[in-house]
Protein backbone atom coordinates (compact mmCIF):
# COMPACT_ATOMS: atom_id res chain seq x y z
CA UNK A 1 0.00 0.00 0.00
CA UNK A 2 1.65 3.66 -1.10
CA UNK A 3 1.98 5.77 1.74
CA UNK A 4 0.06 8.91 2.09
CA UNK A 5 3.58 11.43 1.37
CA UNK A 6 6.77 9.48 0.29
CA UNK A 7 9.91 11.75 0.64
CA UNK A 8 13.01 9.84 -0.75
CA UNK A 9 16.35 11.50 -1.00
CA UNK A 10 15.52 15.16 -1.23
CA UNK A 11 18.34 18.17 -2.06
CA UNK A 12 17.79 21.62 -2.87
CA UNK A 13 20.06 24.17 -2.70
CA UNK A 14 19.82 27.93 -3.12
CA UNK A 15 22.47 29.00 -4.22
CA UNK A 16 25.44 28.25 -1.73
CA UNK A 17 22.37 27.01 0.81
CA UNK A 18 21.84 23.49 1.60
CA UNK A 19 18.22 23.87 2.46
CA UNK A 20 17.42 20.00 2.57
CA UNK A 21 20.21 17.65 2.25
CA UNK A 22 18.84 14.03 0.84
CA UNK A 23 15.55 13.97 3.66
CA UNK A 24 13.83 11.27 3.26
CA UNK A 25 10.90 10.20 5.29
CA UNK A 26 7.20 8.04 4.57
CA UNK A 27 3.75 9.39 5.93
CA UNK A 28 1.07 7.14 6.45
CA UNK A 29 -2.26 6.94 5.36
CA UNK A 30 -4.58 8.38 8.10
CA UNK A 31 -1.70 9.43 10.03
CA UNK A 32 -1.69 13.06 12.42
CA UNK A 33 1.81 13.82 11.82
CA UNK A 34 4.11 16.70 12.84
CA UNK A 35 6.84 18.18 10.86
CA UNK A 36 8.92 20.30 13.95
CA UNK A 37 11.98 22.38 13.29
CA UNK A 38 13.58 25.80 14.30
CA UNK A 39 13.08 28.63 11.48
CA UNK A 40 15.16 28.10 8.65
CA UNK A 41 15.36 24.17 9.14
CA UNK A 42 13.81 23.42 5.74
CA UNK A 43 10.47 22.32 6.65
CA UNK A 44 8.79 24.88 4.71
CA UNK A 45 10.87 24.14 1.71
CA UNK A 46 10.06 20.51 2.47
CA UNK A 47 6.40 21.32 2.22
CA UNK A 48 6.48 23.56 -0.89
CA UNK A 49 8.36 20.56 -2.51
CA UNK A 50 5.42 18.55 -1.32
CA UNK A 51 3.14 20.99 -2.85
CA UNK A 52 4.86 21.68 -6.31
CA UNK A 53 5.64 25.28 -5.32
CA UNK A 54 9.45 24.49 -5.50
CA UNK A 55 11.76 22.65 -7.44
CA UNK A 56 13.73 20.01 -5.84
CA UNK A 57 17.31 19.40 -7.41
CA UNK A 58 17.22 15.86 -6.91
CA UNK A 59 15.18 13.35 -5.01
CA UNK A 60 11.59 11.77 -5.42
CA UNK A 61 8.48 12.86 -4.03
CA UNK A 62 4.84 11.26 -3.81
CA UNK A 63 1.68 12.23 -2.79
CA UNK A 64 -0.65 9.22 -2.29
CA UNK A 65 1.55 7.20 -4.59
CA UNK A 66 1.05 9.93 -7.16
CA UNK A 67 4.72 11.58 -8.40
CA UNK A 68 4.43 15.70 -7.05
CA UNK A 69 6.44 16.13 -10.93
CA UNK A 70 5.47 13.55 -13.37
CA UNK A 71 2.06 13.23 -12.29
CA UNK A 72 1.27 16.48 -10.55
CA UNK A 73 -2.42 16.63 -11.58
CA UNK A 74 -2.86 13.63 -9.48
CA UNK A 75 -0.72 14.35 -6.64
CA UNK A 76 -2.41 17.75 -6.16
CA UNK A 77 -5.70 16.59 -6.54
CA UNK A 78 -4.63 14.50 -3.57
CA UNK A 79 -3.33 17.30 -1.35
CA UNK A 80 -4.91 20.44 0.28
CA UNK A 81 -1.99 23.04 1.47
CA UNK A 82 -2.48 25.43 3.89
CA UNK A 83 -0.30 27.88 3.48
CA UNK A 84 1.61 30.07 6.39
CA UNK A 85 0.68 33.78 5.24
CA UNK A 86 -2.83 35.20 5.28
CA UNK A 87 -2.58 35.57 1.70
CA UNK A 88 -5.87 36.19 -0.12
CA UNK A 89 -7.52 37.71 -3.52
CA UNK A 90 -9.06 41.07 -2.74
CA UNK A 91 -11.37 41.35 -5.34
CA UNK A 92 -14.08 38.03 -4.33
CA UNK A 93 -16.13 36.96 -0.95
CA UNK A 94 -15.42 34.36 0.86
CA UNK A 95 -18.09 31.89 -1.39
CA UNK A 96 -16.77 32.83 -4.52
CA UNK A 97 -13.35 32.23 -3.52
CA UNK A 98 -14.15 28.61 -2.37
CA UNK A 99 -16.16 28.57 -5.89
CA UNK A 100 -12.94 29.79 -7.74
CA UNK A 101 -11.02 26.87 -5.89
CA UNK A 102 -12.97 24.09 -6.63
CA UNK A 103 -13.10 25.45 -10.26
CA UNK A 104 -9.63 25.00 -10.90
CA UNK A 105 -9.61 21.63 -9.58
CA UNK A 106 -12.95 20.79 -11.94
CA UNK A 107 -15.06 20.41 -9.04
CA UNK A 108 -17.22 23.50 -9.18
CA UNK A 109 -20.55 21.83 -9.96
CA UNK A 110 -20.49 19.34 -7.32
CA UNK A 111 -19.01 21.46 -4.59
CA UNK A 112 -21.83 23.63 -3.72
CA UNK A 113 -23.04 21.25 -0.72
CA UNK A 114 -19.71 20.86 0.57
CA UNK A 115 -18.62 24.67 0.14
CA UNK A 116 -22.07 25.17 2.66
CA UNK A 117 -20.52 22.41 5.02
CA UNK A 118 -16.92 23.65 4.77
CA UNK A 119 -18.42 27.44 5.93
CA UNK A 120 -20.49 25.88 8.84
CA UNK A 121 -18.10 24.02 9.78
CA UNK A 122 -15.18 26.91 10.23
CA UNK A 123 -17.85 28.83 11.69
CA UNK A 124 -18.38 30.97 8.18
CA UNK A 125 -21.32 30.77 7.31
CA UNK A 126 -22.81 34.37 8.19
CA UNK A 127 -19.42 35.63 6.16
CA UNK A 128 -19.97 33.93 3.05
CA UNK A 129 -20.64 36.56 1.22
CA UNK A 130 -18.40 39.13 2.56
CA UNK A 131 -15.12 40.37 1.16
CA UNK A 132 -12.19 38.82 2.07
CA UNK A 133 -10.48 42.36 2.96
CA UNK A 134 -13.29 42.55 5.82
CA UNK A 135 -12.32 39.56 7.69
CA UNK A 136 -10.39 39.10 10.88
CA UNK A 137 -7.32 37.76 10.95
CA UNK A 138 -8.49 34.74 12.56
CA UNK A 139 -11.21 34.45 10.16
CA UNK A 140 -8.74 34.77 7.43
CA UNK A 141 -6.81 31.47 8.44
CA UNK A 142 -10.58 30.22 8.57
CA UNK A 143 -11.53 30.63 4.75
CA UNK A 144 -7.42 29.00 3.48
CA UNK A 145 -8.35 25.98 5.98
CA UNK A 146 -11.72 25.75 4.12
CA UNK A 147 -9.77 26.53 0.48
CA UNK A 148 -7.09 23.92 1.10
CA UNK A 149 -10.00 21.28 1.85
CA UNK A 150 -12.59 22.47 -0.84
CA UNK A 151 -11.34 20.18 -3.42
CA UNK A 152 -11.57 16.70 -1.18
CA UNK A 153 -8.16 15.93 -0.85
CA UNK A 154 -7.35 13.00 1.08
CA UNK A 155 -3.74 14.51 2.72
CA UNK A 156 -4.52 17.93 4.56
CA UNK A 157 -0.85 20.11 5.37
CA UNK A 158 -1.36 22.51 7.67
CA UNK A 159 1.80 25.08 7.55
CA UNK A 160 1.95 26.84 11.20
CA UNK A 161 -2.49 27.80 10.83
CA UNK A 162 -2.40 28.72 14.36
CA UNK A 163 0.24 31.57 14.56
CA UNK A 164 -0.95 34.41 15.75
CA UNK A 165 -4.71 33.45 16.15
CA UNK A 166 -5.78 33.79 19.73
CA UNK A 167 -7.01 30.80 21.97
CA UNK A 168 -10.64 30.58 21.15
CA UNK A 169 -9.98 30.06 17.96
CA UNK A 170 -7.28 27.92 18.40
CA UNK A 171 -9.40 25.45 20.10
CA UNK A 172 -12.23 25.58 17.40
CA UNK A 173 -9.51 24.75 14.83
CA UNK A 174 -8.19 22.06 16.32
CA UNK A 175 -11.59 20.66 16.79
CA UNK A 176 -11.86 20.57 13.20
CA UNK A 177 -8.77 18.85 12.26
CA UNK A 178 -9.67 16.19 14.06
CA UNK A 179 -12.43 15.48 13.00
CA UNK A 180 -11.15 15.70 9.59
CA UNK A 181 -9.01 13.68 10.79
CA UNK A 182 -10.77 11.12 12.46
CA UNK A 183 -12.90 11.14 9.21
CA UNK A 184 -10.12 9.21 7.56
CA UNK A 185 -7.76 12.44 6.46
CA UNK A 186 -4.02 12.17 6.72
CA UNK A 187 -2.95 15.45 8.28
CA UNK A 188 0.81 17.02 8.59
CA UNK A 189 1.17 20.16 10.80
CA UNK A 190 4.12 22.09 11.20
CA UNK A 191 3.64 24.53 14.30
CA UNK A 192 5.85 26.43 16.66
CA UNK A 193 3.39 25.58 19.64
CA UNK A 194 5.13 22.26 20.60
CA UNK A 195 2.38 21.44 22.94
CA UNK A 196 0.02 21.23 20.04
CA UNK A 197 1.97 18.62 18.26
CA UNK A 198 2.62 16.58 21.36
CA UNK A 199 -1.32 17.10 22.06
CA UNK A 200 -1.76 16.33 18.22
CA UNK A 201 0.26 14.16 16.48
CA UNK A 202 0.92 10.49 16.64
CA UNK A 203 4.49 10.78 14.88
CA UNK A 204 6.95 13.70 14.78
CA UNK A 205 10.07 14.15 12.54
CA UNK A 206 12.24 16.91 13.69
CA UNK A 207 14.06 18.81 11.25
CA UNK A 208 17.40 20.34 11.58
CA UNK A 209 19.57 22.57 8.56
CA UNK A 210 18.30 20.55 6.37
CA UNK A 211 18.26 17.19 7.62
CA UNK A 212 16.11 14.76 9.50
CA UNK A 213 17.37 14.47 13.11
CA UNK A 214 14.50 12.22 14.15
CA UNK A 215 11.38 10.89 13.06
CA UNK A 216 9.41 8.58 16.06
CA UNK A 217 6.27 7.97 17.71
CA UNK A 218 5.41 10.81 20.07
CA UNK A 219 6.13 8.59 23.45
CA UNK A 220 8.79 7.45 21.67
CA UNK A 221 10.48 10.81 21.50
CA UNK A 222 9.16 11.83 24.57
CA UNK A 223 10.99 8.51 26.69
CA UNK A 224 14.31 10.01 24.89
CA UNK A 225 13.58 12.89 26.74
CA UNK A 226 12.76 10.57 30.18
CA UNK A 227 16.02 8.48 29.13
CA UNK A 228 18.32 11.19 29.80
CA UNK A 229 18.00 13.26 32.27
CA UNK A 230 15.24 14.87 34.63
CA UNK A 231 14.58 18.19 36.77
CA UNK A 232 13.80 17.35 40.22
CA UNK A 233 12.33 20.46 42.36
CA UNK A 234 13.36 20.47 45.50
CA UNK A 235 11.39 23.38 48.59
CA UNK A 236 13.80 23.99 51.42
CA UNK A 237 12.55 25.57 54.58
CA UNK A 238 14.92 28.31 54.73
CA UNK A 239 16.92 29.41 51.91
CA UNK A 240 20.77 27.85 51.98
CA UNK A 241 24.08 29.48 51.69
CA UNK A 242 26.50 26.88 50.19
CA UNK A 243 26.08 23.87 48.08
CA UNK A 244 28.98 21.12 47.91
CA UNK A 245 30.61 20.94 44.60
CA UNK A 246 28.52 17.83 43.43
CA UNK A 247 25.55 19.30 44.24
CA UNK A 248 26.67 22.74 42.25
CA UNK A 249 27.49 20.49 39.00
CA UNK A 250 23.55 19.42 39.38
CA UNK A 251 22.20 22.97 39.83
CA UNK A 252 19.96 23.98 37.07
CA UNK A 253 18.44 27.22 38.99
CA UNK A 254 18.18 28.63 42.16
CA UNK A 255 15.15 30.73 43.79
CA UNK A 256 15.14 31.32 47.18
CA UNK A 257 14.07 28.59 48.89
CA UNK A 258 13.33 27.12 45.64
CA UNK A 259 16.00 24.93 43.69
CA UNK A 260 16.32 23.10 40.52
CA UNK A 261 18.65 20.06 39.66
CA UNK A 262 19.31 18.38 36.98
CA UNK A 263 20.09 14.94 37.71
CA UNK A 264 21.55 12.00 34.94
CA UNK A 265 19.03 9.21 35.01
CA UNK A 266 21.76 6.60 34.82
CA UNK A 267 23.82 8.27 37.11
CA UNK A 268 22.08 9.62 39.87
CA UNK A 269 19.53 8.91 42.40
CA UNK A 270 17.16 11.39 44.01
CA UNK A 271 17.64 9.32 47.50
CA UNK A 272 21.44 10.59 46.61
CA UNK A 273 20.71 13.97 46.42
CA UNK A 274 18.17 14.08 49.56
CA UNK A 275 21.11 12.56 51.21
CA UNK A 276 23.22 15.29 49.76
CA UNK A 277 21.25 18.07 50.81
CA UNK A 278 20.46 16.68 54.12
CA UNK A 279 24.73 16.47 55.07
CA UNK A 280 25.06 20.01 54.19
CA UNK A 281 21.64 20.76 56.80
CA UNK A 282 18.83 21.81 54.47
CA UNK A 283 15.30 20.90 55.55
CA UNK A 284 13.53 19.48 52.65
CA UNK A 285 9.05 20.50 52.64
CA UNK A 286 8.51 19.59 49.20
CA UNK A 287 10.32 17.42 46.30
CA UNK A 288 8.94 17.22 42.38
CA UNK A 289 10.13 15.38 39.47
CA UNK A 290 9.48 16.90 36.13
CA UNK A 291 8.61 14.94 33.03
CA UNK A 292 10.25 15.74 29.71
CA UNK A 293 8.02 17.42 27.56
CA UNK A 294 8.56 17.36 23.65
CA UNK A 295 10.00 20.73 24.10
CA UNK A 296 13.20 19.55 26.07
CA UNK A 297 13.92 16.87 23.51
CA UNK A 298 13.41 19.13 20.81
CA UNK A 299 16.22 21.31 21.93
CA UNK A 300 18.13 18.79 22.92
CA UNK A 301 18.18 17.39 19.40
CA UNK A 302 18.19 20.46 17.67
CA UNK A 303 21.52 21.76 19.43
CA UNK A 304 23.38 17.97 19.10
CA UNK A 305 23.02 18.99 15.26
CA UNK A 306 24.14 22.80 16.07
CA UNK A 307 26.36 21.76 18.47
CA UNK B 1 -7.09 18.84 -20.78
CA UNK B 2 -8.31 20.25 -17.00
CA UNK B 3 -11.20 22.20 -18.78
CA UNK B 4 -13.46 23.66 -16.37
CA UNK B 5 -10.05 24.52 -13.96
CA UNK B 6 -9.03 26.57 -17.12
CA UNK B 7 -12.32 28.03 -17.83
CA UNK B 8 -12.26 29.27 -13.79
CA UNK B 9 -8.93 30.93 -14.07
CA UNK B 10 -10.04 32.34 -17.39
CA UNK B 11 -14.02 33.47 -15.55
CA UNK B 12 -12.21 34.63 -12.80
CA UNK B 13 -9.88 37.11 -14.76
CA UNK B 14 -12.42 38.38 -16.62
CA UNK B 15 -14.51 38.98 -13.15
CA UNK B 16 -11.67 40.27 -11.56
CA UNK B 17 -10.92 43.20 -14.05
CA UNK B 18 -15.04 43.58 -14.76
CA UNK B 19 -15.39 44.37 -10.62
CA UNK B 20 -13.40 47.78 -11.61
CA UNK B 21 -14.78 47.83 -15.17
CA UNK B 22 -14.52 52.10 -14.31
CA UNK B 23 -11.02 51.53 -14.50
CA UNK B 24 -9.89 48.69 -16.72
CA UNK B 25 -12.95 49.72 -19.61
CA UNK B 26 -14.76 52.99 -19.24
CA UNK B 27 -11.47 54.64 -18.01
CA UNK B 28 -9.47 53.46 -21.47
CA UNK B 29 -12.38 54.17 -23.25
CA UNK B 30 -13.01 58.10 -22.42
CA UNK B 31 -8.96 58.41 -22.98
CA UNK B 32 -9.27 57.18 -26.27
CA UNK B 33 -12.10 59.33 -27.12
CA UNK B 34 -10.58 62.63 -25.21
CA UNK B 35 -7.44 61.96 -27.91
CA UNK B 36 -10.27 61.54 -30.17
CA UNK B 37 -11.56 65.10 -29.64
CA UNK B 38 -8.83 66.88 -28.86
CA UNK B 39 -6.73 65.48 -32.40
CA UNK B 40 -9.14 65.38 -34.92
CA UNK B 41 -10.10 69.11 -33.88
CA UNK B 42 -7.07 70.39 -34.01
CA UNK B 43 -5.08 68.57 -36.75
CA UNK B 44 -8.45 67.72 -38.85
CA UNK B 45 -7.87 70.12 -41.65
CA UNK B 46 -3.75 70.34 -41.04
CA UNK B 47 -3.20 66.77 -41.76
CA UNK B 48 -3.85 64.55 -44.73
CA UNK B 49 -3.74 61.37 -44.69
CA UNK B 50 -5.36 58.90 -47.08
CA UNK B 51 -7.29 59.75 -50.33
CA UNK B 52 -10.71 60.58 -49.58
CA UNK B 53 -10.49 59.61 -45.36
CA UNK B 54 -10.58 61.90 -42.98
CA UNK B 55 -8.31 62.68 -40.13
CA UNK B 56 -11.21 61.79 -37.63
CA UNK B 57 -11.85 58.70 -39.57
CA UNK B 58 -8.17 57.94 -39.80
CA UNK B 59 -7.65 58.19 -36.15
CA UNK B 60 -10.22 56.01 -34.83
CA UNK B 61 -8.54 52.84 -36.05
CA UNK B 62 -5.22 53.57 -34.67
CA UNK B 63 -6.61 54.94 -31.39
CA UNK B 64 -9.06 51.45 -30.77
CA UNK B 65 -5.88 49.50 -31.49
CA UNK B 66 -3.51 51.40 -28.77
CA UNK B 67 -6.07 51.03 -26.58
CA UNK B 68 -6.48 47.42 -27.59
CA UNK B 69 -2.80 46.60 -27.26
CA UNK B 70 -2.50 48.88 -23.71
CA UNK B 71 -5.10 47.37 -22.18
CA UNK B 72 -4.18 43.14 -23.33
CA UNK B 73 -0.88 43.78 -21.64
CA UNK B 74 -2.40 45.77 -18.57
CA UNK B 75 -4.92 42.97 -17.76
CA UNK B 76 -2.03 39.61 -18.34
CA UNK B 77 0.59 41.78 -16.63
CA UNK B 78 -1.18 43.72 -13.53
CA UNK B 79 -3.26 40.56 -12.49
CA UNK B 80 0.09 38.55 -12.35
CA UNK B 81 2.49 41.14 -10.73
CA UNK B 82 -0.70 41.57 -7.89
CA UNK B 83 -0.84 38.05 -7.06
CA UNK B 84 2.64 37.65 -6.85
CA UNK B 85 2.84 40.69 -4.15
CA UNK B 86 -0.03 39.93 -2.63
CA UNK B 87 0.89 36.10 -2.55
CA UNK B 88 -2.19 34.55 -3.95
CA UNK B 89 -0.88 33.21 -7.16
CA UNK B 90 -0.08 30.38 -4.48
CA UNK B 91 -4.20 29.58 -4.92
CA UNK B 92 -3.19 29.05 -8.56
CA UNK B 93 0.05 27.51 -9.02
CA UNK B 94 -1.44 24.99 -5.78
CA UNK B 95 -3.75 23.48 -8.92
CA UNK B 96 -3.72 20.85 -11.34
CA UNK B 97 -3.50 23.39 -14.08
CA UNK B 98 -0.88 23.00 -16.30
CA UNK B 99 1.24 25.72 -17.91
CA UNK B 100 -0.39 25.61 -20.67
CA UNK B 101 -3.74 26.36 -19.26
CA UNK B 102 -2.48 28.67 -17.19
CA UNK B 103 -1.29 30.59 -20.94
CA UNK B 104 -3.96 30.57 -22.42
CA UNK B 105 -6.39 31.43 -19.59
CA UNK B 106 -4.31 34.73 -19.00
CA UNK B 107 -4.48 35.30 -22.43
CA UNK B 108 -8.04 34.45 -23.15
CA UNK B 109 -9.14 37.02 -20.35
CA UNK B 110 -6.26 40.13 -21.62
CA UNK B 111 -8.43 39.31 -25.78
CA UNK B 112 -12.02 39.92 -23.95
CA UNK B 113 -10.00 42.92 -21.91
CA UNK B 114 -8.54 44.25 -25.44
CA UNK B 115 -11.49 43.77 -27.31
CA UNK B 116 -14.07 45.46 -24.85
CA UNK B 117 -12.10 48.61 -24.90
CA UNK B 118 -11.77 48.46 -28.77
CA UNK B 119 -15.30 47.80 -29.24
CA UNK B 120 -16.29 50.58 -26.96
CA UNK B 121 -14.51 53.21 -28.49
CA UNK B 122 -15.72 51.73 -31.85
CA UNK B 123 -19.25 52.03 -30.77
CA UNK B 124 -19.25 55.97 -29.47
CA UNK B 125 -17.15 57.08 -32.21
CA UNK B 126 -19.37 55.67 -34.31
CA UNK B 127 -22.16 58.25 -33.31
CA UNK B 128 -19.85 60.85 -34.57
CA UNK B 129 -18.06 59.84 -37.79
CA UNK B 130 -18.98 57.53 -40.14
CA UNK B 131 -16.29 55.11 -40.59
CA UNK B 132 -15.96 52.38 -43.17
CA UNK B 133 -15.63 48.93 -43.22
CA UNK B 134 -13.92 47.31 -45.98
CA UNK B 135 -13.08 43.77 -44.28
CA UNK B 136 -14.87 42.82 -40.83
CA UNK B 137 -12.67 40.02 -40.34
CA UNK B 138 -9.53 41.36 -41.19
CA UNK B 139 -10.62 43.68 -38.64
CA UNK B 140 -11.02 40.55 -36.07
CA UNK B 141 -8.25 38.86 -37.13
CA UNK B 142 -6.01 41.80 -36.39
CA UNK B 143 -7.51 42.44 -33.25
CA UNK B 144 -7.34 39.02 -31.56
CA UNK B 145 -3.71 38.43 -32.73
CA UNK B 146 -2.78 41.72 -31.17
CA UNK B 147 -4.28 41.26 -28.26
CA UNK B 148 -2.98 37.71 -28.23
CA UNK B 149 0.67 39.39 -28.19
CA UNK B 150 0.32 41.83 -25.86
CA UNK B 151 -1.43 39.79 -23.30
CA UNK B 152 1.34 37.05 -23.83
CA UNK B 153 4.46 39.94 -23.07
CA UNK B 154 2.13 41.12 -20.38
CA UNK B 155 2.44 37.49 -19.17
CA UNK B 156 6.14 37.70 -19.36
CA UNK B 157 6.14 41.13 -18.08
CA UNK B 158 4.12 39.89 -14.93
CA UNK B 159 6.15 37.14 -13.73
CA UNK B 160 9.52 39.09 -14.42
CA UNK B 161 8.56 41.57 -12.69
CA UNK B 162 8.78 41.74 -8.77
CA UNK B 163 7.03 44.71 -8.03
CA UNK B 164 4.88 47.50 -9.08
CA UNK B 165 7.50 49.49 -9.65
CA UNK B 166 9.05 47.25 -12.26
CA UNK B 167 5.84 47.06 -14.27
CA UNK B 168 5.54 50.67 -14.36
CA UNK B 169 9.04 50.80 -15.97
CA UNK B 170 7.81 48.38 -18.45
CA UNK B 171 4.54 50.32 -19.27
CA UNK B 172 5.98 53.86 -19.45
CA UNK B 173 9.27 52.70 -20.83
CA UNK B 174 8.31 50.39 -23.43
CA UNK B 175 4.58 49.50 -24.33
CA UNK B 176 3.62 53.73 -23.90
CA UNK B 177 6.23 54.83 -26.21
CA UNK B 178 6.09 51.72 -28.62
CA UNK B 179 2.46 52.53 -29.27
CA UNK B 180 2.92 56.03 -29.36
CA UNK B 181 5.06 55.74 -32.60
CA UNK B 182 3.38 53.50 -34.26
CA UNK B 183 1.47 55.55 -36.42
CA UNK B 184 -1.87 55.89 -34.25
CA UNK B 185 -1.97 59.75 -35.02
CA UNK B 186 -0.27 60.00 -38.63
CA UNK B 187 0.63 57.90 -41.39
CA UNK B 188 4.28 57.08 -41.41
CA UNK B 189 4.07 58.58 -45.10
CA UNK B 190 4.01 61.50 -43.51
CA UNK B 191 7.34 61.23 -41.87
CA UNK B 192 11.11 61.97 -42.70
CA UNK B 193 12.30 58.49 -44.67
CA UNK B 194 14.97 57.98 -41.45
CA UNK B 195 11.73 57.94 -39.11
CA UNK B 196 9.78 55.58 -41.93
CA UNK B 197 12.28 53.04 -41.70
CA UNK B 198 12.50 53.13 -37.59
CA UNK B 199 8.83 53.04 -37.76
CA UNK B 200 8.93 49.93 -40.05
CA UNK B 201 10.83 48.04 -36.91
CA UNK B 202 8.26 48.70 -34.21
CA UNK B 203 5.61 45.50 -34.03
CA UNK B 204 2.92 47.72 -32.99
CA UNK B 205 3.59 50.07 -36.19
CA UNK B 206 2.31 46.50 -38.16
CA UNK B 207 -0.43 46.03 -35.33
CA UNK B 208 -2.24 49.12 -36.29
CA UNK B 209 -1.50 49.36 -40.04
CA UNK B 210 -3.18 45.69 -40.77
CA UNK B 211 -6.16 46.85 -38.18
CA UNK B 212 -6.65 50.47 -40.75
CA UNK B 213 -7.10 48.33 -43.47
CA UNK B 214 -9.63 46.45 -42.29
CA UNK B 215 -11.76 49.61 -42.23
CA UNK B 216 -10.75 51.44 -45.48
CA UNK B 217 -8.73 48.72 -47.65
CA UNK B 218 -5.73 50.73 -48.00
CA UNK B 219 -2.59 50.87 -45.61
CA UNK B 220 0.96 52.22 -45.47
CA UNK B 221 2.63 48.31 -46.09
CA UNK B 222 1.30 44.96 -47.37
CA UNK B 223 -1.64 44.08 -44.73
CA UNK B 224 -0.38 40.19 -44.95
CA UNK B 225 3.15 41.69 -44.20
CA UNK B 226 1.92 43.09 -41.12
CA UNK B 227 -0.30 39.68 -40.48
CA UNK B 228 3.06 37.85 -40.94
CA UNK B 229 4.72 40.30 -38.73
CA UNK B 230 1.90 40.33 -36.06
CA UNK B 231 1.87 36.38 -36.23
CA UNK B 232 5.63 35.73 -35.93
CA UNK B 233 5.53 38.31 -32.42
CA UNK B 234 2.59 36.07 -31.33
CA UNK B 235 4.25 33.04 -31.83
CA UNK B 236 7.84 33.80 -30.30
CA UNK B 237 6.24 35.77 -27.51
CA UNK B 238 4.11 32.60 -26.98
CA UNK B 239 7.02 30.14 -27.05
CA UNK B 240 9.46 31.87 -24.16
CA UNK B 241 5.84 32.83 -22.05
CA UNK B 242 5.40 28.63 -22.61
CA UNK B 243 8.70 28.29 -21.75
CA UNK B 244 8.82 30.68 -19.06
CA UNK B 245 5.92 28.86 -17.19
CA UNK B 246 7.16 25.51 -17.99
CA UNK B 247 10.23 26.36 -16.06
CA UNK B 248 8.53 28.06 -13.12
CA UNK B 249 10.62 31.14 -13.72
CA UNK B 250 9.89 33.11 -10.54
CA UNK B 251 6.78 31.46 -9.81
CA UNK B 252 8.45 28.00 -8.92
CA UNK B 253 11.60 28.49 -7.36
Amino acid sequence: MNPAIQIDNVHKHYGDVHALKGLSLSIEKGEFFGLLGPNGAGKSTLINIIAGLTRMDSGQVTVMGHNVVSNYRQSRQSLGVVPQELVFDPFFSVREILQIQAGYFGKAKQSSAWIDALLEGLNLTDKANSNMRALSGGMKRRVLIAQALVHKPEVVILDEPTAGVDVELRSSLWSFVKELHNDGHTIVLTTHYLEEAENLCQRIAIVNQGQLVALDSKESLLARGVGSTCTVSVTLSKPINYLTESLRAKLKSSDDNRIEFILNRDTDTIISLVDSLRTIGAEIIDLRTEDADLEDVFIELTKQVNG
Amino acid sequence: MNWQGMYTLFHKELRRFGKVALQTVLAPIMTALLYLLVFSHVLEEHVSVYNDVSYTAFLIPGLMMMSIIQNSFANSSSSLVQSKVTGNIIFVLLTPLSYLEFYLAFLASSIVRGLSVGLGIFIIASFFVDLPLHNALWLLIFAIFSSAVLGSLGIIAGIWAEKFDHMAGFQNFIIMPLSFLSGVFYSIHSLPEFWQILSKFNPFFYMIDGFRYGFFGVADVNPYLSLLVVSLFWLSFASLTLFMLHKGYKLRD
